[in-house]
């Protein structure tokens, strides 16, 4: 009988798994995928070949704001090779992710709002003659001034980016208070303030983003495309083709990396589409790198203020964070994202009343979106920064401040998100002991130090990115005589390994080998709905869906099997391919025959399972934004060396705990955490998106200092320090086997640790990221003069946030709702724009 | 195009096909293109990722800065190369059981690399490695994994089929002492 997965040769299992007394579950098996990935078998979309494919390039704007004053075809369409145009008159009707800012379309129609901005869409016959002709293409444009930075988009009036929005070029506004913040302020000891900024950065992964989009013979349309979110690139093309969702197929490949970067519904997509319906004939386009850059939907720059009071135990009475968010040109997730800023400062230390701020500015420059961490590392560095600072002030270790005040289990934070399990306290422990930082803190020579920070993460967002009252992830397993069992689940494999995650979770609970699972995901006409691989959702409700699909075949083929041996179904176990009397183990059946005893008994076999996570208790305007069925937790220690001369500084090591609740495949988890802890340290030292304005001799165009992977530094082989992880399991209930998020939470602390570590190391404050030497330097210097020892933000923009939306604590007898919705002025039919404007949505 | 094609012979993974080809185009493109080997992928087509990374008379080259013309007569290998019948080569079965392949894109580049390295030492030190591969960027693993998949394939190569990657490679490291139990 074959052993459960004999390929793989890595021996053992997670403390937690053999506890549970899981067979296969905490074990380092090989992905499904595994094999396929180290031979070149896997086909990404680029990969994906169909006979009569034609290629498509887009014609983008090279201006940063425009209006479109002409196009001219005709010289293009004599190029050797051209088969068709597109326009955006073509595809008129609005699209977006969000419900809330449908504004981009699949061409720019009027007028263009960044470099980079797709105006037409060229086909022809091979690659090289699109990129031809798309060159010939005449657009002339009109220019509006530009805007590049939120206080110029606060201060330009006229020519606004977007015709909708909060007020003028600011997408959107947030104001909201959860409890008497003024009160909490005076009880506090010792009051603290700083300004940070953490400039944007980009997913950068390896794969360009690419389509094949296939017109099928009755009128239908397949699309295979590097998406992590199928499902919704499906409604975004039903709703700009005007065609029933029904005969749309969008195959999600698996993705070369996404973090975050492929979660949008593109232009490119949604004009392949177009285009293959025009031409009759399969079409493909591959973005090229600098492309992607202008694709983007990256980490936010953002400015921040946090203000903090304290007793003088170090416990926190109240805060007020205000952040401001350079979102680009387009909404993309920008109104999550923008309150994703403020909603996730509850979830680690007690913090019981809290004043949030926060705008989100239009600028002419691609759209910002969701990274790996989407939109909590940059208050999350203020966060952590500024609580170092304090610890120094009030005396006490910067570890202490942080176990002393840590929310506990089972609670609901002051703006009504609900902790469950919160393994925090072990990954602070376990790093700081495998650290020495109780001996070593404060006490390394000049030049050496170590930093801590903290963070948490969400195991999936609570609420779908459209309202509405169906699962969130959905599982259909079908078995047969064969003994094969097929799973099918609309998950997407983006390289995290959620195919994995799936098939495990079936295999443990039949008690199956992996390779007796074929899978088919991610295929809106084959697969039942989950979203998508976005907000670290897809172990916890795939794998719930999975556990409760199986479950019910479980119980299916339990009946028919206790029927044949004369035992009760309760009697029955699961594991080494066998069903069997737990009893007398001898006596059971193979798995086949087990499937075959069911399919005799109740014709042919198959089962669904669904998840949808609980209600959260918030019931105020914003109360979308942070609730998670759970919330996993990351401490980090980072070692440093500070040159004092040059500011060059050298991470040495770092120490990374965090709080998985349940490993499903360790190997899969290690990947995870260092992975999170190598784009981190690229986020806190060199990753950047940085723009500049062209000379007025030169178009004055405001564009991309870095559209090259050349150029935008990242992390290499030689870049990376010592990596030590602790792999704390804390089940929680809600996980399936216990297990909670791990692709972005251990990201989170690595930025403040950092600039925690160069504090002491050399005694300066760096309040921005990345890091740059020069900044360091600066510092030194100023602390050589007698001057604030600091680099980083002056002033936070001023800017007028409006009487914020009160929601008293459930501590001072709140119920989750505001106070002062009319007050708050958002009864008020303004900012944000229904998903019926400019064409309607169709359902 | 306009300008003219090339008929050529090209010995890729030890078998000699002949492919009629844009003259200007490159290695990658007539790899990916002309002979459906789609496992060697493209990552910026402008030598900074490694991603395209083959073998060429057994050295590490980026098949997106060499033109295909270049390559006559001389032999090519990429991923779909590496195994041996239906055996994965230590490399690929070491990646695969580490789970040093994450999303897989950057995967054959670096299995490309890896093979030079092990071809030509293979007892290489973890800064060995490191200096080897660094041409080639993951954004998915962090690295780490694949050092210690390369390590273990080395020792497979070497006849050491004892030796196995260090359990705080898999698991993370033990949970000090004193930490809160329960």
């Amino acid at each position: 009988m074959a052993k459960q997965n004999s390929s793989h040769e890595l021996k053992g299992q997670s403390l937690g798994a053999k506890k549970q007394n899981l067979n296969l579950i905490g074990k380092p098996y090989r992905r499904v995928d595994g094999e396929s990935k180290v031979t070149g078998g896997t086909i990404f979309a680029d990969d994906y070949q169909a006979p009569r494919t034609c290629f498509m390039r887009l014609v983008r704007s090279t201006v940063p704001h425009a209006t479109i004053k002409s196009i001219d075809t005709t010289k293009a369409a004599k190029m050797p090779g051209v088969l068709g145009f597109l326009t955006g008159r073509e595809m008129p009707i609005p699209f977006g992710i969000l419900p809330v800012s449908h504004d981009e379309h699949a061409l720019c129609i009027d007028k263009v709002r960044f470099v980079g901005d797709p105006v037409v869409a060229v086909a022809a016959l091979t690659e090289d003659q699109a990129a031809e002709a798309a060159l010939v293409v005449e657009v002339e444009y009109t220019p509006l001034a530009t805007v590049a930075s939120v206080v110029e988009a606060i201060k330009e009036k006229d020519d606004l980016i977007q015709d909708y929005g909060d007020d003028g070029n600011i997408h959107k506004r947030v104001s909201m208070e959860f409890g008497d913040v003024d009160a909490g302020f005076e009880d506090a000891d010792v009051i603290l303030e700083d300004d940070f900024f953490f400039e944007g950065n980009t997913h950068l992964p390896m794969e360009q983003h690419a389509t094949v989009a296939i017109p099928e013979p009755d009128g239908k349309v397949t699309l295979y495309s590097s998406t992590q979110t199928p499902h919704y690139l499906h409604r975004s093309l039903t709703k700009v083709l005007e065609l029933p969702a029904s005969h749309i197929r969008v195959i999600a490949a698996p993705n070369g990396g996404g973090f975050g970067g492929k979660s949008d519904p593109f232009n490119h997509e949604v004009a392949a589409a177009k285009m293959a319906l025009k031409l009759g004939r399969p079409v493909k386009i591959g973005l090229n790198r600098e492309e992607v850059f202008y694709c983007h939907r990256g980490r936010h720059q953002v400015q921040g203020y946090i203000r903090t009071g304290f007793k003088k135990d170090g416990s926190i009475t109240a805060q007020h964070l205000k952040t401001a968010l350079d979102g680009g040109a387009y909404g993309s997730y920008g109104v999550a994202s923008t309150y994703y800023t403020g909603a996730l400062q509850t979830v680690t230390y007690k913090l019981p009343k809290y004043r949030f701020e926060s705008l989100r500015a239009f600028t002419n420059k691609p759209p910002c979106g969701p990274k790996r961490g989407h939109g909590t590392p940059q208050p999350r560095f203020g966060f952590e920064t500024h609580l170092d600072k304090a610890a120094h002030k009030l005396g006490i270790d910067p570890a202490d401040i942080r176990l002393n005040n840590l929310v506990e289990p089972n609670t609901v934070t002051a703006n009504y998100l609900k902790i469950g399990t919160i393994g925090l306290r072990k990954c602070i422990e376990a790093v700081i002991e495998g650290s020495g930082w109780r001996e070593r803190y404060g006490k390394l020579p000049e030049g050496r130090g170590l930093g801590l920070a903290c963070s948490s993460y969400l195991s999936g967002a609570g609420l779908p990115i459209y309202w509405n009252h169906m699962p969130h992830s959905g599982v259909q397993i079908k078995l047969d005589r064969s003994g094969g069992v097929a799973v099918f689940c609309g998950e997407t494999e983006i390289g995290q390994g959620s195919d994995t995650v799936l098939a495990a979770c079936v295999a443990e609970v039949l008690g199956i080998n992996l390779k007796d699972i074929r899978l088919c995901v991610a295929d809106t006409d084959l697969t039942p709905v989950d979203l998508g691989s976005y907000s670290s959702r897809v172990t916890l409700m795939v794998g719930n869906a999975a556990i409760q699909a199986a479950e019910r075949a479980k119980e299916m083929i339990a009946k028919a099997v206790a029927k044949k041996l004369e035992v009760p179904p309760s009697r029955l176990g699961f594991a080494d391919r066998r069903v069997f009397d737990v009893e007398n183990p001898e006596t059971g059946m193979d798995w086949p025959e087990a499937v075959i005893a069911a399919e005799s008994e109740f014709g042919t076999l198959g089962t669904t399972g669904s998840y949808t996570p609980p209600r959260s208790p918030g019931r105020y305007r914003g109360a979308g934004v942070g609730p998670s069925p759970a919330y996993s937790y990351s401490a980090c220690v980072l070692e440093v060396e500070v040159d004092v001369h040059t500011g060059m500084y050298e991470v040495k090591e770092v120490w990374m705990g965090h709080d998985v609740g349940q490993c499903i495949n360790a190997a899969s988890v290690m990947g995870q955490i260092e992975g999170s802890i190598y784009m981190g340290l690229g986020e806190a030292t060199m990753e950047e998106m940085v723009y500049r304005r062209l000379p007025k001799n030169r178009s004055n165009a405001l564009v991309h200092k870095f559209p090259s992977m050349l150029e935008y530094k990242n992390p290499t082989f030689l870049d990376m320090p010592k990596m030590t992880s602790y792999v704390i399991e804390d089940p929680d209930p809600n996980g399936p086997f216990g297990a909670k998020e791990v692709g972005q939470g251990p990201l989170l602390p690595m930025m403040p640790a950092l600039a925690n570590a160069i504090f002491d190391a050399v005694g300066v404050r760096i309040d921005q990221v990345p890091i740059g030497p020069h900044m360091v330097l600066d510092a030194l210097e100023k602390k050589a003069r007698g001057q604030n020892p600091r680099f980083g933000p002056k002033a936070f923009p001023t800017y007028d946030f409006g009487t914020p939306l009160n929601v008293p604590t459930e501590a001072e007898g709140g119920d989750g709702k505001a106070t002062n919705v009319e007050d708050a002025g958002l009864r008020k039919d303004r900012g944000t724009m229904p998903e019926h404007k400019k064409g309607g949505a169709r359902s | 195009m306009t300008d003219g094609m090339t008929t050529a012979t090209l010995t890729i993974n030890g078998e000699d096909r002949t492919v009629v080809f844009p003259t200007h185009h490159t290695l990658l493109e007539v790899l990916r293109e002309e002979c459906a080997l789609t496992g060697t992928k493209h990552g910026c087509e402008l030598g900074e990722c490694g991603t395209c990374t083959v073998l060429i008379e057994g050295k590490p080259v980026l098949s997106c800065l060499v033109l295909a013309v270049e390559v006559v007569g001389q032999k090519v290998e990429t991923v779909e190369g590496m195994k041996t019948g239906n055996e994965l080569h230590p490399l690929q079965s070491c990646f695969a059981d580490m789970g040093a392949a994450q999303c897989g894109y950057c995967t054959p580049g670096i299995l490309m690399a890896a093979q030079a390295l092990l071809e030509a030492n293979d007892s290489p030190t973890e800064a060995e490695i490191r200096e080897a591969l660094s041409g080639n960027i993951c954004r998915c693993t962090g690295y780490n994994k694949i050092i210690q998949a390369v390590a273990w394939a080395g020792a497979k190569m070497r006849g050491d089929l004892n030796y196995r990657p260090s359990d705080e490679d898999i698991f993370g490291a033990d949970i000090p002492e004193g930490v809160t139990r329960g």
